[in-house]
This record gives C-alpha cells, structure tokens and sequence, in this order.
C-alpha cells in the first residue's frame, strides 16, 4: 500500500511539473506580452520599456526558470491589473470557490446516490424510469442556462435569494445547486449501474444464501462494490467543480478563482492566469490522487497495481 | 426416519417457460442425493428453488416442500433468510466469483454465525478457523485476513464449504460445486465432501450434469429432463438397470476405460432438450428417442422398475432392457 501511495504520488507530482511547463509556454503562445500589456495606441518605445521592465527581453528558458523558480516558493510575482501579489489574490479567492465546491458536490451526492441505489432495486419498473428521465434532463440542461432560470425565478420573481455577489450564506445557495445538476447526472447513472451489476452478482447469490438481511446484501456487499467507480468519479468531479466553476462564477459574479480567471483573462493578466491554470489544475491532480488512493482502500484488489 | 429434505411436485416458470415440472425427490440425513441432466434442464432451477432464491421474474409451486418435517413452502421471506445459511446452505459452481471481493474471508465466513447464532466475533472466528483446518485449508489462522483473489480456486470453493458449515446445517445443496475446478481438486473436493456425510450426518443434494461423480459420490439419483425427474433410484441400481431411454443415452455417452475400443466414436444423444411451454403433454423426451411412438404424445405413467427405482415412460418392463 505504501508502495502503490509513492508511486501514484511520484506520477502525480510529474504531471503538476508538465502542467506548469504548459502554462508557462500558452500564455506566451498567445502573442507578444509586451504589446498586449502596452495596450493600443501605445508607442514602440512604450512596449520596449514595458518589455524590459517585466524581464521579457529574456530568453523563454531563463523567463521560465526564473518563475519555475519563485513559483516553487509559492511566490507567482504581481498582478498587473490588481497591483497585488497573485499568491493574496488566489488565496483570498480559493475560499469562495471551495466551499462552492464542496457544497455543490455534497449537494450532488446527497441527490444522486440514493436516485441510483433506488434506481438500480427498482430496475426496469416506473420508478427507474422516472430517476433515468430526470437524469436525461439534467444533462441535457447547460448550467448556465439553468442559473438564469434560478436567478429569474428565486431571484427576480420570488426574490428569496440573492441574483449575484459574495456577500453571504444565501449568495452560495443557487451556484450551489446549479454547480450540484452538473455532477447528478453521471454519479446517478454510475450508482445505478454499479449496484445493478453488484446486485446481480454470484456474491450477491452467496449473501442471500447466508440468509443475510435485506439491508446487509444492500448495504454492506453490494454497495461497497458498487462505489468504487462512484468514488473515483466523485473525486474527479469535485476537481472539476473547483476548476470548472468559471461559467457559475462568472454567471453570479461570485469573486471565486473562477471569476479570477475569467477577469484575468480578458485583461492579459498573464502572471494570474499562470498561476490559476497551476493551482487548478494541481487542486484536480490532488483529487484524482486521493480517488486512487480512496479505490485502492475499497479494492483490495488494486493495492498491488 | 423423516427424510431431512422432501420435494413435492415443484414446478418452476418463467412467464410462459416451464423450467420445472413436477419435480419430486426426497433426501436423507446423512445420504448424499444426485440430480442429474444435461445443461438448460432445471437442475439448477430446482436447487434455487429449494431455498427460494430464484430471480424475480420465476414463479413457484408446489404440492409441498417439506425441511426436517415441516412445509418451507409457505414461508415468508424473513422466515426463509433465517433457515438460509443456518439449517440449510448452499455452495455455487463459480468459487472465483462466489466470494465477495471487497471483504476478507474471515469478514464473510464469520458473519454467518454472529447473523444466525449471535456470537461474539472472536467465538465465531475460532469456529471458521476449526473449519477450515476440517476443510483443509493450510494456515487458516492467516487465511481470516486474506481477501478471495489471494486465494486459488480450489481454496475458496473449501472456504465456500466451510463458511456453508459454519451453522452446522442439515442440509447441504451443493450446484455443481466441482465443474470449475481442474479434477484432482475436484475428486478432493469430492471426498471432503463424502467425509463430511458421514461426519455430521450431512444430508447433501448434490446437481451436476457429470455420470462420474454420481457413480463415485451419490447414494441416490434423480435424472432430470426438461424439467421432469424422469427416473429415480438407489445408484448402484440405477447403473445397474436404466430403465429410461434418456438414462441408457446419458450412460451410454461416458467413455469407459477398456469397453470403448479407440477410433469407436462415443455414444451421443442426437438434438438439444426442448423449451417447455404451457400446454405440453406428453413424454418431452419423445423427440429424441429411438423408442417413441404414437402412445408418447399421452400423459406419461410411472413404473415400479424395482424397489426405490421409479421411471417415467410409455416402454412397458420387458422393452427396458432392449436397446
């Protein structure tokens, strides 16, 4: 097990290292920094200055060992539109978009487990049928869409929650719920059809030939099997909600990462959206880890991979 | 001596499907009792049904099935699951998939005892420990922490035997338990089997489709076609004398060491067993049969053929000798 924990650690940590190196060479694929920082109408020598001062005039080798260098320290250099170090801007963001995350997966959860488990005892009768047309649905529906039908409703019409901002519990509610439809539909699907073939199973047969109750061959022999790919999936998605929370932010303008990298973004600040693309996708990295990590404790079988 | 198991008449269906047609046998205490029959005729069905762990979609039926004198026929599920596993357990032909694979082999042999007779866990893993060292299983102390796919499939059908003993059962229905396992493990699990008969006073329905093993382990025989016990006896008299067309033809298609000359192809019953529907009558057997004639498409009538030897056929005593 410790072996199998180092060696998923190891490939983990060389893909964050491939990661960075991207970053770094996409946002210089985007065009010369130099003019895009000067802005238009900007003079040649403007750009030369600017080009100085920001240490472009280096060689994309040095540029990036240099920040290679400062990044490992966690130090990712200043915003140019904030005026701020980007570790505080990322740090002072991060809050929002996890607890978004994490409520939005618990949320996602709390829904999809017990549709699939009901789902998958269900199979085949108007019950099944109903939690598959919902999850039809649900997938068909784009989250952005579906906030804007939440903000008119909740928000203009009834005017129980808030349409956009940060301020409290009750700005997270809808982004929550639209964050949580994202992810029901895949982790419903996968409960379902884990526990339908869990459930049809030759140690399902022995269960009930041990004369186990109902609730044991449910719960204990075939739902442990059954979560294995709910769990990896789980992981996954959660990674997906903190870095793919861009459009909900953006949509509420809840001041999340994603809302910072949408804004730094459309204003080419570069050193922020270097530093969102490594900690995105380095918080995804960290979770498909743990959803190895997670599967090899409930499968004893993929401890020795 | 009431028998430890009586079947009467069950019938099986799926929807318009006849698994099982008035199937009756009866098994003893301490007798190991054989059904046999080629694949798809209800032998398996007939076992399931027994413990009522037939699928959904199956229905069934029976004048009565009656478990150490009492009809189990009528019980409710929750009455079922306490006889399950307890007074009466079953063993499978898949070992590699029979165990559970996310939990150890002392997880699932121990909580058959504390689900049945509530025993502490360190009482119930002594139990599986003695077991398995009855079964044997070498280092069974170790054995408590593997999981099932460190394990070959030989040992986990021992492990299967020995969690299926762990309540000191009664009664043992055992599904083609060696099919899957290579024959030297196989005539291990084989004798294991007949030593424990006699050790615990066992009563085994044992299924298989294999003459071999019911010449070697069976004390008694029900052959099954489409459905139907089409003859039943004593073994050695059922060897001895088959009386039934089907019988003779399953016989007659294992190879004997010295009787079968090489080149000589190997006896062989012509056509597959048909599907039962609703409305048949008749002998099911009658379009594969050498002997069938006008009189086989009536109701069937069952002959004495010697004491305990009962057949299922038109064929009046003289013909059952002739070929």
């Amino acid at each position: 097990m410790t072996r199998f924990i180092l060696r998923r650690t190891f490939l983990a940590l060389s893909v964050v290292m491939t990661v960075m190196a991207m970053a770094f060479v996409l946002t210089r694929l985007s065009g010369d920094l130099a003019i895009s920082i000067a802005g238009p109408g900007s003079t040649q020598a403007d750009v030369e200055v600017i080009r100085k001062a920001y240490g472009l005039d280096r060689s994309v080798m040095v540029q990036f060992f240099d920040w290679t260098r400062l990044a490992l320290t966690g130090d990712f250099g200043n915003s140019f539109f904030f005026k701020d170090k980007v570790s505080t801007l990322i740090s002072q963001r991060m809050p929002v978009t996890f607890t978004l995350g994490f409520t939005g997966l618990a949320l996602a959860l709390v829904i999809s487990l017990p549709l699939g488990i009901v789902a998958a005892l269900y199979e085949n009768t108007w019950i099944d049928r109903t939690a598959s047309l919902l999850v039809m649905v649900g997938q068909a529906m784009p989250s952005f869409w579906l906030g804007l039908i939440l903000m008119i409703v909740f928000g203009l019409q009834l005017g129980w929650l808030p349409i956009s901002g940060t301020g409290s519990w009750q700005h997270f509610v809808m982004p929550a719920i639209v964050l949580a439809f994202t992810a029901v539909p895949a982790l419903t699907r996968l409960m379902r059809s884990g526990m339908i073939d869990a459930l049809g199973s030759d140690y399902i047969r022995t269960a009930r030939a041990k004369g186990l109750s109902r609730s044991s061959i449910i719960f204990k022999h075939a739902l442990r099997n059954a979560a294995i790919p709910v769990v990896s999936i789980a992981a996954v998605q959660l990674g997906f909600m903190l870095g793919g929370s861009i459009v909900i932010e953006t949509v509420f303008a809840l001041h999340g990462v994603g809302y910072l990298a949408w804004e730094s973004i459309s204003k080419n600040d570069f050193p922020v959206v270097q530093a969102v693309v490594l900690v995105l996708a380095s918080i995804y990295i960290g979770l498909t880890l743990v959803s190895d990590i997670l599967n090899a404790l409930l499968d004893p079988r993929l401890r020795g991979a | 001596m009431t028998p430890i198991l009586d079947v009467k008449n069950l019938a099986v269906r799926f929807g318009p499907t006849l698994a099982v047609r008035n199937a009756s046998f009866t098994v003893q205490k301490g007798e190991t009792h054989c059904i046999v029959g080629e694949s798809g005729c209800g032998k398996s069905v007939t076992a399931l049904a027994i413990m009522n762990l037939l699928a959904r979609n199956a229905k069934r039926d029976a004048h009565s099935i009656q478990f150490a004198g009492q009809d189990i026929l009528p019980y409710s599920d929750r009455q079922m699951e306490n006889v399950r596993g307890n007074r009466m357990a079953m063993i499978f032909q898949e070992p590699m998939t029979s165990l559970n694979p996310s939990y150890t082999i002392g997880s699932q042999m121990t909580e058959v005892l504390r689900r049945h007779l509530n025993t502490t866990k360190a009482l119930a893993e002594q139990r599986a420990i003695a077991l398995m060292q009855r079964v044997g299983i070498t280092a069974p102390q170790m054995r408590l922490a593997q999981y099932p796919h460190q394990l070959s499939g030989g040992l986990r059908q021992r492990v299967m035997i020995a969690m299926a003993l762990m309540c000191d059962p009664e009664l043992l229905i055992a599904d083609e338990p060696t099919t899957a396992l290579d024959v030297t493990v196989q005539a291990q699990i084989l004798r294991l089997l007949a030593e424990l008969k006699q050790e615990l006073g066992l009563g085994i329905l044992l299924i298989t489709h294999d003459l071999g093993i019911v010449a070697r382990v069976a004390d008694h025989v029900s052959v099954m076609y489409a459905g139907e016990v089409i003859e039943s006896g004593r073994t050695a008299d059922l060897f001895a004398n088959p009386a039934h067309p089907y019988t003779r033809g399953l016989i007659d298609c294992v190879p004997v060491p010295g009787k079968i000359m090489p080149g000589e192809p190997l006896g062989s019953i012509p056509g597959t067993v048909p599907v039962m529907k609703d409305g048949f009558s008749g002998c099911a057997f009658r379009f594969r049969c050498a002997h069938a004639s006008e009189v086989c498409t009536q109701a069937v009538p069952r002959h004495e053929v010697g004491p305990d030897h009962l057949v299922h056929c038109h064929l009046t005593p003289p013909q059952w000798s002739g070929r």
